[in-house]
């Protein structure tokens, strides 16, 4: 993996981008000339309103969509020019996602889930088990291995949820809400969680968020509105 | 197999509903398994006939007789290496139930004539020196508990109306896998004698089998043979044993059109439950379906995943119901004598597997298709 922070380049930087849905003949304008840096080793929060296009915003960075216009670049790599088959194997190899509802495979126990994105790579079954393994521990979850999402608590879930985005040490951890659907004490457990492998272990992490009490965990917090970011909140 | 628990972890969501589908497949391969038997049982014989043999019958119909005298005029037609005949004695074995086939035949001609019936020399020579000896194949012969010496009273309503008794000298084998071990055969010489006693039907035979010397020369062969006899009072019909054998089996409907349209329609039900589930199957997990796409597996992976799911229902559902049938079918003819070759044949075993990975094929593709096209950012909103 290149260090794009020696040489003063963010690790994420979104240029001039614009997104544009069309709903019918309706064309729904999100993001307007949008820009946004993320140096690596940063904890990012994204806030803002409702259907602002914060979820657009993060499939963007993460390769799920293209932009409209501008141009989208991880650790000097082109996104936004990747066919569908190149950003598969960038987003196996690059990014890891948290989703708000966990996403978890119901007929396979944390353990098979936590694998899954290591199916993907050349790794030996032994090695899948060892990083697998490492991950559940990071979490805090090696006594839940062999359960299945239905038999474990939000928390715990959204914790197997973590473990498999973080299981094969992308170059960025990017989260949707991951708090969203968890009570006060499960969402700081997560919290705490995302700030020590900011802190600890040197990950890169964008993660929007509705709620103030999770940003202030971030080292930076980002307010999108009307299609533009700034760094205060708009009233 | 990496992805194995993937594959049946998906497979065994909805166990009822998979068992269900399973259920419904197997039942139509049971069905399929059996369907082939009977046609092996009715047109099997067809692809076994001999390629150098025609059958010599009479122009209006199969029941009505032709003179013995033929079997010489027969001989010297240039390229029939070989004449036998046979005559249908319709006798019954104790109950008419005990259906199977018994011919007065000449035994050195005979058995030259069809090398496939197996008799040990012994045995041929016992069968020569007895005027009212009878051989039987072994699968009648096991099906009755008859030993070598055994006397063997066979009523025939329509030969004397009485009840012949023969001598059991041999039991005879099968060359190949689908030859029909359940005729009886007994000597030609005895059988006429009794009728000239009888004064009735002396001289008189049922059909001839004629073996040309070469295969590729035999309908010029059928064509001299049947000129022979024109405008004699018993005019012929000479057809490969093949046809002849075909045309036998026609008498009951055309067998293949018939078991290939009930196979078609049964299939195509099977399409429809299993491609229902496998659509509800993928649409159900769009959002899971989305969460695989971001994780990074491929469009190629997504379609391999659903196609291996639908694979692995239709061979499991096909491989059990092909084993059932097997077994079944294993049990020998459920007719008791009306289906001697009933069994299931290697080949259809094989077209039964094939047809249940191409339903697997079939049945996966399309909602495999949608999973692949999916739109990740979009299915990830519909979690
Ligand atoms: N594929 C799409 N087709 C049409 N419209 C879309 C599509 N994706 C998003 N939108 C619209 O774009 C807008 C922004 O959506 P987005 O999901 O990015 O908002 P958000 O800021 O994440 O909102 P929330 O906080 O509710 O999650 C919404 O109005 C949404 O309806
Ligand atoms: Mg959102």
């Amino acid at each position: 993996m290149s260090n794009p922070t020696n040489s003063g380049e963010p690790l994420v930087r979104v240029d001039g981008v614009e997104k544009v849905f069309h709903r019918g003949a309706e064309e729904i304008h999100i993001l307007a000339q949008l820009h946004l840096e993320v140096p690596a080793g940063e904890f990012l929060a994204l806030m803002g309103p409702s259907g602002s296009g914060k979820s657009t915003l993060l499939n963007l960075i993460g390769g799920l969509d293209r932009p409209t216009k501008g141009t989208v670049t991880i650790a000097g790599e082109r996104v936004d020019q990747l066919s569908d088959r190149q950003l598969a194997a960038w987003r196996a190899r690059h990014i890891g996602f948290v989703f708000q509802l966990y996403n978890l495979m119901p007929v396979l126990t944390a353990e098979r889930n936590v694998e899954l994105p290591l199916l993907l790579t050349h790794l030996s079954r032994a090695e899948r088990k060892k990083h697998v393994e490492t991950a559940l521990a990071m979490v805090g979850l090696s006594h839940r291995a062999k359960h299945f999402p239905r038999t474990l608590s939000g928390g715990e879930q959204q914790r197997v949820g973590i473990a498999r985005g973080i299981v094969t040490d992308p170059t960025l951890l990017l989260c949707d809400e991951p708090t969203g659907d968890l009570d006060r004490k499960a969402g700081d457990e997560i919290l705490n969680l995302l700030q020590a492998l900011n802190r600890e272990h040197g990950k890169t992490i964008i993660m929007v968020t509705h709620d103030p009490h999770a940003s202030a965990r971030a080292s930076r917090t980002v307010y999108l509105n009307k299609g533009q970011l700034s760094n205060v909140p708009v009233a | 197999m990496k992805f194995a628990h993937l594959i049946w972890g998906n497979l065994m969501r909805k166990k009822l509903r998979t068992s269900l589908t399973l259920l419904t497949i197997l039942v139509a391969f049971v069905l399929f398994g059996m369907l082939c038997a009977i046609k092996q049982a009715l047109i099997g014989s067809v692809a076994l006939a001999g390629a150098d043999r025609l059958i010599v019958r009479h122009k209006v119909s199969i029941i009505q007789l032709l003179p013995i005298s033929y079997q010489a005029r027969m001989a010297r037609i240039p390229g029939v290496a070989l004449v036998a005949h046979q005559t249908w004695f319709g006798g019954i074995y104790q109950d008419p139930k005990n259906f199977f086939m018994q011919n007065p035949v000449v035994p050195e001609e005979y058995m030259a004539m069809f090398p496939e019936f197996l008799l040990p020399p012994d045995q041929m020579k016992a069968w020569q020196q007895t005027r009212t000896g009878a051989i039987v194949g072994r699968n009648t012969a096991e099906r009755f508990h008859w030993k070598i010496g055994d006397k063997i009273p066979i009523t025939s309503p329509i030969w004397m109306r009485k009840t012949w008794e023969f001598d059991l000298v041999g039991i005879f084998d099968g060359r190949d896998k689908g030859t029909d071990t359940t005729p009886m055969f007994f000597r030609y010489d005895y059988f006429d004698e009794v009728r000239q006693t009888q004064n009735w039907g002396q001289g008189l035979v049922g059909w001839y089998t004629i073996r040309v010397k070469d295969p590729a020369k035999a309908a010029e062969v059928a064509k001299l043979v049947d000129q022979e006899f024109e405008n004699s009072s018993a005019e012929t019909k000479t057809e490969p044993e093949g046809a002849f054998i075909q045309a036998w089996a026609n008498q009951i409907g055309n067998i293949a059109l018939i078991v290939a349209s009930i196979l078609a329609a049964v299939f195509f039900t099977i399409l429809l439950v299993t491609g229902s589930t496998m659509s509800q199957a993928v649409r159900e997990r769009i959002g899971e379906l989305g969460v695989l796409k971001a994780i990074g597996f491929t469009n190629g992976q997504l379609l391999g995943l659903v196609l291996a799911e639908s694979c692995l229902l239709t061979l499991l559902g096909g491989s059990i119901g092909l084993g059932v049938a097997w077994l079944i079918i294993s049990r020998g003819d459920p007719t008791g004598g009306l289906l001697p070759m009933f069994h299931l044949a290697t080949s259809d075993l094989v077209v039964g597997a094939g047809l249940s990975v191409a339903l697997g094929v079939l049945t996966g593709i399309f909602p495999a298709l949608q999973a692949m096209r999916l739109r990740v950012a979009e299915a990830l909103r519909r979690m």
